[in-house]
């Protein structure tokens, strides 16, 4: 019997579901009412008021999904931060990466500042910001923007700083003057060092919508979570973050999928070399 | 014939950016020339500054004192006649072969850079290789793609350093052959850095030797007087060429040693 079920590559996403499973029965048996006999807290009620019931949590789940349909707005708000401040701290992390690498003096002058910057703790902007661009999408867009900008900043530094020189002293003798080489040698090194910082950064855009929406909001998922809370709704709450993890998720396979597309040049590590 | 590049008393020296005390002479008062369409190999023992004078050649390196000029001009800046074979990887590794050799074409903005890239990898053996990315191509032909994109940009002085010191020897001698018959072809000034004493007379017109370093400067040179065309296997069993091998040789021996025991000692 065991020799079938044996942990093997043929049977891994087998096991990872089990687990899962596995993990969510351990969750209901332990918080549903009346199901063991109270261990840690008075009453069979307080577990299920703390950690919530998984049941109940799926029902909450179905409702937003398919019976009520009504978390597809809040979805999108969600998104369209996340998107918004990873696609413009990325472009604006290139932009300065490359021109500080490019100009040392620049660079040199920026440093402590840039330093001093990165080293704040940037979630307590948030407020500010809601200040200066309101409660609405702005406002967690600008706080998605200073946690991811550093990110793609530092590695395209490095990314520049990186170039082998003996690749460009050859693209400078095939004649590339500075603007080519900017497109075709600093620009394509710094890409590969952006692609492996992408997946914190979406995961951090991502962190950025959801704080600023609970930190004060009138839509998105983070301020369903915030409402729930308000009512001790903790099956609410749950359901919240397990959807906030699915949707994490997808936002990363999908930046794994671009990353496939766009590095294809780079070896793929046990890849041999082709003749 | 007319000079395609010149070295006239050219010395250079290094200094090293945190101990500005601290000065490097890799070459010192070298006068050297290489006419339009010759072929000059230049040896030496390891670390006397050969890849020193091609760096100057090529107008990424300003030597301290002395000029290089090109077909009569003093150099400055970079040299737009010239075509760069470097020693180590200089593929762009996000660039397919044909991508990397139609770079060069497609900076200048050459209208058929694909067509001319195309034909360049079909000359050097790869033309079904265009789409392949640097890392999936082996050693050898990496450097024959190395090659073409030199070679397609049409340069009248080629600079080579040490091109086929990592390939094994039966590759490196197909590759010899190879920019053998395309220089034939094309008569194209080369200036040509080896350590290995066989590759340059089987190959060149003329050979330079080098001192040892620091400070080194030419100590001899001798004109290859073999027939061509040559098949670089064949022509080392040649009577003449174990002559000439052994002429320069004698010149090269004590430099080498003299060299190997500085680094020794270093």
């Amino acid at each position: 019997m065991w020799k079938f079920i044996k942990p093997r590559p043929g049977n891994l996403r087998a096991w990872q579901l089990g687990l899962l499973v596995a993990i969510f029965v351990l969750w209901h048996v332990l918080t549903a009412p009346g199901l063991v006999r109270p261990f840690l807290f008075d009453n069979d009620r307080q577990a299920a008021f703390f950690f919530g019931e998984p049941l109940k949590i799926f029902g909450r789940v179905w409702a937003w999904f398919v019976t009520g349909a009504d978390i597809y707005h809040h979805l999108w708000i969600t998104l369209q931060e996340t998107v918004l401040a990873f696609g413009i701290g990325t472009a604006m992390g290139l932009g300065c990466g490359l021109w500080l690498a490019l100009s040392p003096m620049a660079a040199a002058i920026c440093e402590p500042y840039i330093k001093a910057l990165n080293s704040m703790p940037r979630v307590i902007l948030a407020p500010i910001f809601a200040v200066w661009f309101g409660l609405g999408v702005a406002s967690k867009v600008a706080l998605g923007i200073t946690l991811v900008f550093f990110i793609v900043f530092f590695n395209v530094y490095q990314g520049v700083k990186e170039v082998s020189p003996v690749v460009l002293a050859n693209a400078r003798m095939l004649g590339a003057s500075r603007r080519q080489l900017l497109r075709h040698v600093y620009l394509p090194s710094a890409t590969s060092w952006v692609f492996s910082s992408l997946h914190t950064s979406v995961g951090l855009a991502f962190v950025g919508a959801v704080v600023g929406e609970y930190l004060g909001s009138a839509e998105g998922v983070g301020y369903l979570i915030l409402q729930a809370e308000g009512s001790f709704d903790i099956n609410t709450v749950m359901a919240g973050i397990l959807v906030l993890t699915a949707f994490a998720l997808l936002l990363d396979a999908a930046v794994g999928w671009g990353e496939r597309r766009l590095m294809k040049w780079q070896p793929k590590s046990g890849e041999t070399e082709k003749l | 014939m007319d000079s395609a590049l010149r070295f006239d008393g050219v010395s250079c020296t290094f200094i090293s950016r945190d101990d500005p005390g601290q000065r490097y002479t890799a070459v010192r008062d070298v006068s050297l020339t290489v006419g339009a369409g010759e072929f000059v190999s230049v040896v030496g023992p390891t670390g006397c500054g050969k890849s020193t004078l091609l760096n100057m050649a090529a107008g990424l390196l300003t030597p301290s004192s002395g000029t290089v000029s090109v077909f009569g001009q003093p150099l400055a800046g970079l040299n737009a006649k010239a075509g760069y074979m470097f020693q180590a990887e200089s593929l762009m590794p996000w660039r397919t072969a044909l991508g990397n050799v139609m770079a060069g074409l497609e900076f200048r903005g050459a209208a058929d850079a694909k067509a001319q890239a195309g034909d360049w990898l079909r000359r050097v053996g790869l033309g079904g290789f265009g789409d392949r990315y640097p890392h999936q191509l082996s050693g050898g032909m990496r450097k024959r793609v190395s090659l073409a994109q030199t070679l397609a940009l049409d340069p009248d002085i080629i600079l080579m350093d040490e091109p086929f010191s990592a390939l094994d020897i039966q590759t490196r001698q197909l590759m010899e052959n190879e920019v053998l018959a395309l220089w034939a072809a094309k008569k194209k000034a080369v200036l040509f850095i080896t350590h290995d004493l066989d590759e340059a007379i089987a190959m060149s017109d003329r050979v330079v030797c080098l001192s040892a370093g620091p400070g080194s400067h030419p100590i001899g040179e001798f004109r290859i007087d073999l027939e061509r065309p040559r098949d670089v296997a064949e022509v080392r069993a040649t009577p003449r060429f174990v002559e000439l091998h052994q002429a320069i040789w004698s010149v090269l021996r004590d430099e080498v040693v003299k060299g190997y025991q500085q680094q020794l000692a270093a």
